[in-house]
């Protein structure tokens, strides 16, 4: 089995489950023991786990990907050692992020729930493949990149959000806005397309909004 | 045929096999998986009471820092369940008669006064033996009983009684042994044995003896009680030895905290009682031990006194500056000798000087001795027996030719007998000895052998989960550190296991039997070893597993060593707790776990050869000489490679001759088919089915083969510095060496030459040595003062690398008044080429001032590097290249002729630089390994592959184009086109699972619900708050 092996479902599953940080160790860009370079797949799966822990408010630092071969134990032992360091930095998941615990569930499970949405356009759309990891940085740093995933995965995560917190109880239009940690006008636009579409509904007695 | 079966069966023909193999090391060992691997039948007969050989006794291996017993003792449980090896161990060899293809052998087994088939190796009888020995295996720096096993791990599992010092062997007193053993095992009356075997070939692979310093009374060996070897260093490294891993010194076992390594002791030496050669080994061994110091004490403080640095093999500059910018790490270039030892705190001192600050006399806590190999003990007695020849150090004399054959026909060599080797050399070497072996014997090959036979698989599918944990102490490795009986109570208590125990080394054969024992006495149908590494050990379990009757994929491994014990040394509490999770994971994952078949894939008995120089045609002509048909392809229009344009070596041989008579054999080979200006257009299939597609004077066709042998050469530096190409003064080494040949004008006209070493490489863009330089340029300056003896020769040089017995001709250059002097990298020479002839600045290292050089001729040693194909042929092939570019082995040590791709070697200078005859080495070995394939009917492929749930399969395709090994395809199904794996082509690595949007594809062992499970275990407390 190749780093390029890990779901992003995998790590999500991690986080639900209340880690604090998610490490992978893959081989050595050229070191491959497939031939196939699955490790470049596994960065580019980092980077975009990333982009998405981001878009939840997550710190993105919390998923780490690094390169070891077997034989660099006191390697692994100095970038474990760090990692833990900076995730104590960061605070308890949730916590280090301000974000409340059953929302950050919610939340989680917002993303889980679209990972095989995004494995799809994620191979029509997003896919590129470089030759070195600053390249990769680049590429997701790019404005490109921002407007893709923005075109592709911003709006339907946030839906995916609004489902997930309304499933702890009807919220108000300031509770919602909080939680997503969107601007009052998307969150004003989500609300009306998520209505019309019939995924939710506005509570007139409560002065909420919740689930159909 | 079915003669030869039956009188294979009855009695007399008992003692009949195919390959004696003298020595149970490391190199015996591949010789006789090898060998039986090939179709043959193989005696290998060791004289101490265990396999192992020296490579037992080390700590780690260089340059990766492998623990050597971890990676060296799944091969001995591979060739004590090997049907076609017999071990005798506690035997020496005492007559060979006959001739090539028929020896008669008369083999004395010593009496161990213990009945092997009757000791389960439970060593109550050391408990009860009142006489205490200091412990051979532990260089005697600690204690043992005068019964005892070799080491936990020994193969055969037996324990041995020391005549020597046994009460009743010496007194006729005590026997409280025999009372104690429960098995009836012991046997005080034993006598040697006799015993007639027959064989057609031999191979000896006895090993070396590491110098003893007490003999010639200098260090203070033996006078000083802090004074080691390096060998017994490694013992006191190791965590199995003397002080179970933490670093003391023998006089007050405190730690020490200031150490001091002595290089070349016994090397280099032309005194009496000295060896005049380089022992090869020592500087890299030296620096492995400081690493390994420096892990176990970051504030030791290290200091190695050395002559040349001997960095000369693959990665091994690399692991030299690893060592050498640790912090309190000294390297010293100086003669030394030591001094005295303190009176009160047993300190030692030693003398040594520097050229800055002159003689100076420093103490130190400890003194390590590297001391060199010498050939094995009563080596002329061994000669004796086996009507074989030495060489003037007294190891094997080789032919140079064919450094595997000794003197006599059917008596091959492998191993540090041939020389000081490191461990790859070795293993490279026993694999050769198969291809020469199979050469010889190919008309007997199969005839004796036999399969493994394992009991049916038990049918688990209708039985509850029965989980089976085991937990092992790895010696002190793991048991030091984490509570193991706290881990195996919690074990207890996890859901789906219903047996939990613990073992002191789950990889010895006895506690590995204990294992299968439980599996089948309690039913089990999962089991979960909690050890080390699946890296080394999960093959090992996975045939434990077989012989209990369950499915191999059974099987599950939780590392708490590497991961857990090594890493928390100093927190055994969280340490205890952190196993227990790791555990705890890997039971929830077992209980996933289903059964998987492994299949047998039919093998294409032909063989492809890429390259067609000496490495090449060597590796061809083995393998159409054992009878399979070969396929050389070469780029260019003739055979011959790099090696037509060496003239001779450093000892003499005739290359050009060698040569054509190969290239005349390989052309007229029936079943070589070679195919010149052949480019290869694209590589497919698997191992023992490839196809690959060549073109050739406009043709192109389909070569079907079942192994492929990668021997691309490599090619020498063109130089952008020293003047070179400015003008034709300044030459390569080889264009020199054509010069030489040619006995040119420029040559014999010549007054004064000077050489420059390392030239293009051992700097940061090519940060390797070509560890052949050295040797070429000595060559040359000899071959030049034969011509003209007053000719003056300067060789301008960073280390001389003249390692093994290339050092006597180091030193004759010396004596014939070749000047050397050393430059650093810092202080380059630089060169000026004026009208009358070259000026050569240096500076001199004793002085130093700016010294200049006239010269006629400047010659550079350029370095070897990758050749221009081998980017493209390792894309081709789907193999990967080192960070240098030239070809990366499966395993640095025990895998030197691999690819990590199944069926697919490597050979000659593609591997790395390397001298001819290492070559030549190589080529039989890789031939050896690919024989391997070859000769059997089927290879196994894994049965952890993809497998596709139709029904929810999209047909998006993303795994198709996920998978670089084309093994899916879309196939029409009543419901649409549905995605398809060729179990055959998958490869396992599970990139398509991470793409498919649905979870229709799976990898077999490691599917979503297997990981999950894990993923769900790391953190249960935390989930349900």
């Amino acid at each position: 089995m190749c780093t390029g092996r890990v779901d992003l479902a995998f790590v999500l599953r991690a986080f639900s489950n209340g880690a604090d940080g998610v490490f992978i160790g893959g081989c050595w860009p050229g070191e491959c023991h497939y031939v196939t370079e699955g490790n470049y797949d596994a960065l580019f799966n980092m980077h975009l786990g990333r982009k998405l822990l981001e878009q939840i408010g997550v710190n993105p630092e919390r998923l780490r990907l690094e390169w070891m071969s077997a034989s660099e134990g006191l390697r692994y032992a100095e970038v474990m050692n760090d990692f833990g360091k900076k995730l104590k930095q960061m605070g308890p998941l949730g916590a280090g992020e301000g974000i409340e615990e059953s929302v950050l569930a919610a939340k989680l499970e917002a993303v889980s729930k679209l990972i095989p949405y995004i494995k799809l356009v994620e191979r029509e759309r997003l896919r590129a493949r470089f030759k070195s990891e600053e390249e990769y940085e680049a590429f997701f740093a790019s404005d490109d990149f921002a407007r893709l995933f923005n075109e592709l995965v911003v709006d339907k995560l946030a839906v995916s959000q609004l489902v997930q917190i309304l499933r702890l109880g009807p919220l108000s239009t300031t509770e919602i806005t909080s939680a997503l940690g969107l601007k009052p006008s998307e969150v004003s636009r989500h609300l009306k397309d998520s209505t019309r579409h019939g995924l939710i509904r506005f509570d007139e007695g409560l002065k909420r909004f919740a689930l159909v | 045929m079915s003669h030869s079966i039956e009188t294979q069966n009855s009695a007399p023909e008992k003692n009949l096999g195919d390959v004696l193999i003298v020595g149970g090391g490391i190199s015996g060992i591949q010789a006789s998986l090898d060998l039986a691997n090939s179709g043959f039948k193989v005696y290998l007969v060791d004289k101490s009471p265990a396999l192992g050989g020296k490579m037992s006794q080390l700590d780690k291996t260089f340059p990766s820092n492998d623990c050597s017993m971890c990676i060296e003792s799944p091969k001995f449980i591979e060739c004590s369940r090997n049907p076609n090896i017999e071990i005798i161990t506690y035997t020496e060899v005492d007559r060979v008669e006959g001739e090539a293809g028929d020896f008669k052998v008369t083999l004395i087994k010593k009496p161990r006064y213990i009945i092997e088939e009757k000791c389960t190796g439970c060593t109550i009888c050391v408990d009860y033996c009142p006489v205490k020995i200091p412990d051979p295996f532990n260089q005697n720096l600690s204690e043992n009983k005068a019964v005892h096993i070799l080491f936990s791990q020994a193969v055969p599992l037996v324990t041995y009684v020391d005549p020597e010092t046994c009460l009743y062997l010496k007194e006729g007193k005590c026997q409280i042994c025999v009372g104690a053993c429960k098995t009836n095992a012991i046997d005080l009356h034993q006598k040697p044995e006799k015993m007639e075997i027959e064989v057609g070939a031999i191979l000896l692979s006895p090993g070396f003896e590491t110098f003893d310093p007490k003999l010639r009374g200098d260090f203070g060996y033996g006078r000083m009680e802090n004074v080691v070897t390096s060998l017994d260093y490694e013992r006191i490294l190791c965590s199995t030895g003397p002080y179970e891993g933490t670093i003391r010194r023998p006089s007050d076992k405190k730690h020490p905290s200031k150490i001091a390594w002595i290089q070349c002791v016994g090397s280099r030496q032309v005194l009496p009682g000295g060896n005049s050669y380089c022992s090869a080994v020592c500087c890299a061994y030296t620096q492995k031990q400081v690493i390994l110091t420096k892990d176990h004490d970051a504030g030791m403080d290290a200091t190695i006194f050395h002559n040349d640095i001997r960095a000369y093999g693959k990665d091994f500059e690399r692991f030299y500056q690893r060592a050498e910018k640790l912090s309190d790490v000294r390297f010293i270039r100086s003669y030394v000798t030591v001094g005295k030892e303190m009176p009160d705190s047993k300190n030692v001192t030693v003398r040594y000087s520097t050229l800055d600050e002159g003689v100076k006399e420093e103490e130190f806590d400890m003194v390590v001795l590297s001391v060199g190999l010498n050939p094995p003990n009563d080596v002329q007695g061994l000669a004796k027996t086996f009507d074989i020849e030495l060489n003037q150090h007294g190891f094997c004399k080789t032919n140079p030719v064919n450094p595997i054959e000794t003197s006599r026909k059917g008596v091959f060599v492998s191993g540090a007998f041939t020389g000081p080797l490191d461990i790859p050399e070795s293993v490279v070497t026993a694999s050769g000895a198969d291809a020469l072996c199979g050469e010889l014997l190919n008309y007997r090959r199969g005839r004796l052998e036999r399969e493994r036979v394992y009991p049916p698989e038990r049918d688990t599918s209708q039985e509850e989960l029965k989980i089976g944990v085991v937990i092992c102490h790895c010696g002190a490795n793991i048991g030091r550190i984490v509570d193991i009986p706290a881990v195996v109570e919690y074990a207890k208590t996890l859901p789906g296991v219903s047996y939990a125990g613990e073992n002191l080394f789950a990889c010895s054969t006895e506690n590995a039997k204990q294992i299968s024992d439980a599996i089948a006495a309690k039913g089990l149908n999962r089991v979960v070893l909690g050890a080390c590494t699946p890296r080394t050990h999960e093959p090992l379990f996975r045939d434990t597993c077989r012989e209990a009757g369950i499915n191999q994929y059974f099987f599950e491994m939780a590392n708490i060593r590497e991961h857990c014990s090594w890493v928390h040394s100093r927190e055994k509490e969280s340490a205890t707790q952190k196993a227990k999770e790791i555990i705890r994971m890997s039971v929830a994952r077992a209980a996933h776990l289903e059964p998987l078949q492994e299949f047998q894939l039919p093998v294409n008995k032909a063989a492809v050869v890429v390259g067609g120089g000496l490495a090449g045609m060597t590796s061809a002509l083995s393998i159409a000489e054992q009878g399979f048909e070969v396929y050389l392809l070469e780029k260019d229009d003739d055979l011959g490679g790099m090696a037509r344009r060496i003239k001779y070596t450093l000892e003499g041989m005739d290359v050009q001759g060698h040569l054509s008579a190969l290239v005349k054999k390989v052309y007229r080979h029936p079943r070589v088919h070679v195919i010149t200006e052949a480019e290869i257009l694209e590589v497919s299939g698997y191992v023992g089915n490839f196809v690959t597609k060549v073109r050739s004077e406009g043709r192109v066709r389909d070569i079907e083969h079942g192994v492929a042998i990668l021997a691309t050469g490599a090619k020498e530096y063109q130089p952008t510095e020293y003047g070179f190409g400015t003008d034709d003064r300044i030459l390569t080494q080889l264009t020199l060496e054509g010069e030489i040949a040619a006995k040119s004008d420029k040559v014999t006209g010549a007054q004064s030459l000077v050489m420059i070493q390392c030239v293009g490489c051992r700097q940061a863009d090519r940060n390797y040595c070509a560890r052949v330089c050295c040797s070429q340029a000595i060559k040359n300056a000899l071959k030049l003062k034969e011509i003209n003896p007053e000719l003056e020769i300067t060789i301008l040089f960073r280390d001389m690398r003249s390692y093994g017995f290339k050092e006597n001709y180091y030193r004759e250059a010396s004596a014939k008044d070749v000047k050397f002097i050393r430059f650093t990298p810092e202080t380059k020479p630089t060169v000026e080429v004026t009208s009358g002839g070259l000026k050569i600045s240096v500076v001199d290292p004793v002085l130093g001032q700016i010294m200049e050089l006239e010269a006629d001729l400047l010659a550079l040693s350029a370095a070897v590097i990758p050749a221009d194909t081998a980017v493209d042929v390792a894309k081709l092939f789907k193999v990967s290249l080192s960070p240098d570019g030239f070809f990366q082995e499966a395993h640095v040590k025990l895998r030197p002729v691999d690819f990590a791709a199944d069926g697919i070697f490597l050979c000659g200078t593609a591997h790395y630089p390397k001298h001819l005859t290492e070559t030549i080495s190589q080529a039989y070995g890789a031939a050896g390994r690919a024989i391997c394939i070859i000769s059997g009917d089927s290879v196994t492929a894994s049965g952890a592959v993809c497998d596709v749930t139709q029904s929810d399969c999209v047909s998006c395709g993303a795994c198709i184009t996920a998978c670089t090994y084309g093994a899916i395809d879309f196939e029409d199904t009543p419901h649409g086109k549905k995605a398809r794996v060729n179990a055959v082509l998958c490869k396992g690595d599970g990139l398509c699972n991470a793409k498919c949007p649905t979870g229709a594809i799976y990898l077999k062992h490691y599917t979503d619900d297997e990981i999950m499970a894990q993923i769900d275990q790391a953190m249960p407390v935390r989930k349900k708050r």
